[in-house]
Formats: C-alpha cells, structure tokens, sequence
C-alpha cells in the first residue's frame, strides 16, 4: 500500500472553491472494493450476460470453472500456472513502474523458451540435475533480458519509442524461435517441428504433499517457489531500495530524473534487463515444470493478458498474486468449461478484456469525483503538472 | 539438370505473376489499417487497439459477405463494425482522457474473445467459405506479363478487386488532406500542439474523435479485406498480430501515408516471397523471410540511431485549459 500513500501526497490539494464535505477520499476498504474488486465483479456479471445470450447457463459454466480448474487433481494445474503468469507480472511491474511500456513480452518469453528446451536437452547427461536447472534457468533470464537489450538502447540513447521496438523485437523473437527449433533445435526422431524432449528426471522437482495418484505428472513444481519469491523480491527492491525509488521517479516524471541528476539513460536500461529478465525466468518455468520441449507452433501469448492484473494490483507485485491466481483458475478451468459447454477457450480473453474495460470506466468515475487513488503511477502527478497547480 | 529445371520454374511468368498477386493480397489489409493508425496517431492518439478493430471488421465483413452474399456489403459492415469498436477508444481516451494504451489493450483482449465466442457459437459445424471476389482488369495495362495478370487465378498489379485501387486511392487523397488542406493542418495540430489548436478555436476533442473513428473505419476495412479478399474465410486467428505489425508500419512511416503504403506493400512482399520459396523448393526458413522486413529496420534504426518523429502530444490526454 505504500504507492497509495505516494500518490495521496502527489495529489493537488483540494482547491478552496470546490472543497465541498462528503467528497474526501474513500477509506482504505472503499478505495479497495472500489479499485480492484468493483471491475472484475462487473467483468464476470457482463460475462454471464453473454454466456445467456449465447445459449449456455452461467452459473454451469463457471461451476465448471472451478470443477476444471480445482476439483480432480486440477489444482495442481492451475498452480502451476501461476508460476509463468507472476514472473511476467513481476517483470512488467518493474518496467511499468518506471514508466516503461515493455509490450515484446511474448517474444522474450518465447525465444527464452526455445533456447532453454533446444539446450536442456543436450545438456542434461553431462552436468548434475541440480546444476542444470539452474543453469537454465540463468540462461532464460539471460535470453529475456538480451533480447531487450536493443529497445533499451534505442530508447535510452535516441529516445525511441519503445511501443514500436518492443513490437518488433516480438516478432522477430517469435519467428528466430521458430527458426530454431526447427533448425538446429530439431528432434531428429521426429517429423514434428519440435525439440527433443527432457526426460520426467530432468524437470523441475515437485514439492513434497502436491502429487495425485491421478495424475500422470509428479506434482507442483518449485518454479511456483520461485515465482512467489521473485514477487517479494521485486517488493523489496521498489519499496525498500534505491534503485525502486529511482525506478518511481523516473516512471513519474522523466524531467524529475533528470533535474535529480539520476542517470536516466542507465536507469533505462537496467529496468529493461530485469524486466526481460523475469519473462525470460517466466519461459523457464513453463518449459522446464511443465512441458519438457518446445514445439514450433506454440505460443501461449501469456502477456497481454497479464497486463490488467497487473494495473488492477496497482503494480504492486505482491498484490499481483490474487488476480494471477484467479487467471490461471480461469484459463485451466476456462478451458475445461468452454469444452463443456461447446464454446471456444476465447471466453476468458473476453473477461480480461471487459475486466480491463471496467477498470477504466472505474478510474474515470474516481478521478470525477476525486475519489484519489489511481492504477497508474504518476498519474495524479501529470494531472496537478498539467493543471499548471505543480 | 532436375535443379536446373526448377529453376527455370521458379522465374517462370506465371510464378511470378503469383508473387506480384501474393504481395499485393497481404499488403492490403496492412496498408488499410496503417493508414488509419497513421492518422489517429497524427492526431495524437496511440490507437493499440487496432488488432481488435481489424478483427472485428474481418468477423462482421465475412458474415456480411455471406449473408448478404455481396463484398461490397462485407466492406461495408467491416468499416462500420472497425469505427463501431473505436466508439470506445474515442470516449475513454478522447473524451475522458484515460490512458491509450489501457484501453487499446482491453479493446483487443475483448474483440479477441468475443468474435471467438460468437463465430464459434455460430458457425462451429459448417465452416463456410466465400467465393473468389471478383475482380477488375485495367484496360490495356492488364495485358502485360507478370505485372498485367489477365487470366491469373489471383490476378497481379492490374487485375486486383476494385477495393484495392480503391485503397491505393484512398492513400493519396490521405497524404494531400494531410499535407495541402487546412482539416489535414488540424489533424496534425491536434497530435503536436493542441493547446495552440484549442487557441485557434478548433476543438481537439472533435478533431481526435474523427482522427480515431477514421482510424477504427480503416482497420475494418482492412480486416474485411483480410476476409473476403484475401482468405475468403474468417477463423479467430485471422488476424494474427497484423494490426500490430500495422501500429509499426505507421509509427515507421513518420507520418507520411505514401511510406506507410510502401511499408504494407514490403510486408506483403516478404510474406509472399515465403510462399513462393515454399512452392519453388528453395530451401528458405519462411520464418526467416517473415521476421526480414523487421530486423532490416532495427539494424538502420540502430546503425542510423535517429530520433524517430513522433507527435509531440502522442498518447497524452488533452485537457481543456491545461498548458501542453
């Protein structure tokens, strides 16, 4: 919570003449129900309304959502999923706290995917398991964050927008993917484009109490540990070093950076690298805990819909992990219940899409009746610049 | 000898011809779509939500088509369905100021979902198709090779569907609004200086709307050409990050629409080049032809390092009485 206190001081004081009573802030519980309940229940009522024009029951649909998504054995699924989905949320975190748009987070994800499955398997007799998980793991984090490596530079030297180089790196990180598992990465046993597969042994372990005798999978891996420590770790860093506070500085105000003598340029380029650094972390856990290969044609396209957890939890990386849970329930149980009732797994990119919709329509309602508070960082400080108060 | 033959194949007329056509049948969609994105973003409005707006365009231009079973219906519905989208752009980021990017995201997540929800729900078991659109051959030009195409199955430079000439039309008259007229000189105010635009007396929030709506209207044309010239089909995956690939083309193209056509024009060239690799056998990764385009521009970008031009007030809310 320590970014809505921030934000409170940032806000223009009430001017005298519209200082009328009964517009103060909402309370800590209000501002909460409001901000990061409120558009997610109206995301699920409009839903539903879509599933009775369609013809399915909703309340059927989203009992399947948690048969499919807990119930059976599932559960395990759906932790393990959250695992990718908190280490890109963390890694857009950092990026958009600083003001950073880091849209290429499907192509970090899927060249650190590619270059992980295509080396593990080579290298998987020759060194100690232990050793070679996490030396892939350093390797994804590694190919994630080289691969921002150009947007960062373009931006920090020439100021380049960084909307268009992340895009391109994205395709073009998609494609090289591509590129390499059916080139050198190529299982040669197989016609199918897709790298040879890690042996059960040589994925990540599970932890101890999550194996099901129903299913063919050991249990929940570690990378899930990883995940929820890589979130208090980037905690820690925003909220208690100074790195973080030159990271919500810059994310505030670029010309504050720069009046503050931070090296700006530096400064964009270290959030870039830790930012793909965490995506790349996020390819890890996918390839290494649950698939075990790449196959060409596979993208899971995680990132966008991280992005509105990402503003519901304010960028708060720990406040992050309710909403990522509640995704991957819906994207594990969605795909059970879509199944069920005949519809395609889309229905749950329409609710992170609507829940996003009503997020916005939220923040306007709040900033019309100066409730304060805002998803955005820095946003209330552009508003008192802009109004000419700062 | 055998390779030798192949090869004469490969640079035959007709495969040619095909690689013209097959340009110019992915180039389209893309060039619509930049066009409007290079508009929107003149006016100042970062429009991310041009993937959603394509396929919105694509779904209601393919049922329209089938339905109606005119194209001209199809683009009809596709422009309306793509400006229809932008309503919402127009009021969350035009009129209430609200971040661009939030709500480009959310417009295509939800477009995303819904046009795979509702095709689905509709069309789950038949799988229709449309027929070939039909096609105009320009007197005289269209008889020359390879670039004539008379006769081919998908036509080349001169025999095309009247929507793409019409395109190519729309493209210039877009580049004389915004250069020579004075509503061109306002779109262009409204995206570097609309403060002084607002001092002028010319009111930004209507010069942004017709900005975006002109930019939704494209995008669905341009998905409707994706349907029902380019596939005849619609399948949620239709799209596949062309409206991305057109937000880059416009913000590449600085601003000028010429740039943005060749831009389309060079995508669809390097996609096409791929399948006629494929057919001719020449042992290239299609993925590599596919990312080409873009690593050629990242390595100007970074040998050249020059400041892209980009509006000043680009992706910034405009508030009435605020100084910008």
């Amino acid at each position: 919570m320590t970014e809505t206190t921030a934000t409170t001081e940032l806000r223009e004081p009430p001017r005298l003449s519209d200082a009328t009573p009964g517009r103060a802030q909402l309370g800590r519980v209000g501002d909460f129900f409001l901000r990061s309940i409120l558009p997610l229940v109206l995301a699920i009522g409009t839903g539903s309304i879509v599933l009775v024009a369609i013809g399915v029951d909703p309340m059927q649909y989203y009992k399947d959502v948690y048969s499919g998504g807990v119930q059976f054995a599932a559960w395990q699924d759906t932790a393990m999923r959250v695992a990718p989905l908190l280490l890109i949320a963390v890694g857009l975190i950092v990026a958009f706290k600083a003001g950073i748009w880091n849209l290429g987070m499907d192509g970090q994800f899927l060249l650190a995917a590619a270059v992980i499955a295509g080396i593990g398997s080579r290298l998987e007799h020759h060194l100690p398991n232990t050793i070679n998980l996490v030396l892939l793991f350093l390797i994804a984090g590694a190919v994630g964050a080289a691969w921002t490596i150009v947007p960062a530079v373009l931006k920090a030297r020439y100021e380049l927008n960084e909307i268009i180089t992340t895009l391109m790196m994205t395709f073009i990180g998609i494609n090289l993917a591509q590129i390499l598992v059916k080139g050198p990465f190529q299982d040669p046993s197989t016609t199918t484009p897709q790298t040879r597969a890690l042996e059960f042994s040589a994925l990540l372990p599970s932890l101890p109490g999550t194996e099901s005798s129903a299913r063919r999978w050991p249990g929940v891996h570690v990378g899930v540990v990883v995940a929820l420590i890589a979130a208090f770790v980037v905690w820690f860093l925003l909220s208690r070093t100074s790195l973080g506070l030159r990271l919500q500085v810059l994310g505030a105000s670029t010309r504050s950076a720069r009046h503050m003598g931070l090296d700006v340029p530096r400064l964009i380029i270290v959030t870039f690298l830790l930012s793909g650094m965490f995506v790349g972390f996020a390819a890890a856990t996918e390839i290494l805990g649950v698939k075990g290969y790449q196959r060409a044609d596979w993208d899971p396209a995680f990132g966008l819909s991280v992005v509105p957890l990402v503003f519901l939890a304010r960028l708060h990386p720990i406040g992050v992990i309710p909403y990522v849970v509640l995704l991957s329930l819906a994207s594990i149980g969605g795909d059970y219940a879509a199944q069920n009732a005949g519809l395609t797994p889309k229905f749950t990119l329409l609710l992170v899409g609507l829940t996003l919709i009503y997020m916005a329509l939220t923040e306007w309602i709040a900033r019309r009746a100066e409730l304060g508070g805002s998803y955005f960082p820095g946003a209330s400080y552009r508003r008192q610049r802009a109004s000419g108060t700062g | 000898m055998t390779t030798l033959l192949a090869a004469t194949d490969v640079f035959s007329e007709q495969a040619l011809t095909a690689l013209v056509a097959g340009a110019i049948l992915a180039g389209v969609p893309l060039m619509f779509a930049a066009l409007g994105e290079l508009v929107s973003q003149r006016a100042g409005v970062l429009n991310i939500g041009l993937e959603g707006m394509m396929l919105m365009g694509a779904y209601a231009g393919f049922v329209a088509a089938y339905h109606g079973g005119s194209e001209w219906l199809g683009y009809g519905a596709g422009l309306l369905a793509g400006a229809g989208v932008s309503l919402l752009m127009v009021l969350f980021c035009v009129r209430w100021g609200l971040d661009q990017i939030v709500t480009g995201i959310a417009i295509t997540l939800t477009c995303e979902g819904a046009t795979g929800l509702i095709f689905e729900a509709e069309f789950a078991e038949s799988r229709p198709t449309l027929g070939a659109a039909d096609k105009v051959a320009v007197p005289v030009l269209s008889d020359l090779p390879v670039v004539g195409g008379k006769g081919e199955s998908n036509g080349s430079i001169f025999t095309q569907p009247l929507i793409v000439y019409i395109g190519l039309g729309l493209a210039v008259v877009v580049a004389w609004v915004l250069r020579r007229t004075h509503m061109g000189l306002n779109v262009r105010a409204a995206g570097d200086a609309p403060g002084a635009l607002d001092a002028a007396g010319v009111s930004v929030f209507a010069t942004r709307t017709w900005a975006v709506l002109f930019a939704g209207a494209m995008a669905g044309l341009g998905g409707a050409c994706l349907a029902i010239v380019s596939t005849g089909l619609f399948q949620d995956t239709i799209v596949g990050g062309r409206g991305f690939i057109a937000i880059v083309l416009a913000m590449l193209a600085r601003g000028r629409p010429l740039w943005a056509i060749l831009g389309a024009m060079l995508f669809g060239a390097s996609l096409s080049i791929a399948d006629w690799a494929q057919v001719a056998q020449i042992n290239i990764s299609t993925d590599l032809v596919f990312m080409l385009p873009f690593l050629l521009v990242l390595v100007v970008l970074v040998l050249f390092g020059r400041r892209a031009y980009l509006p000043a007030a680009l992706a910034l809310p405009y508030e009435r009485g605020t100084r910008q």
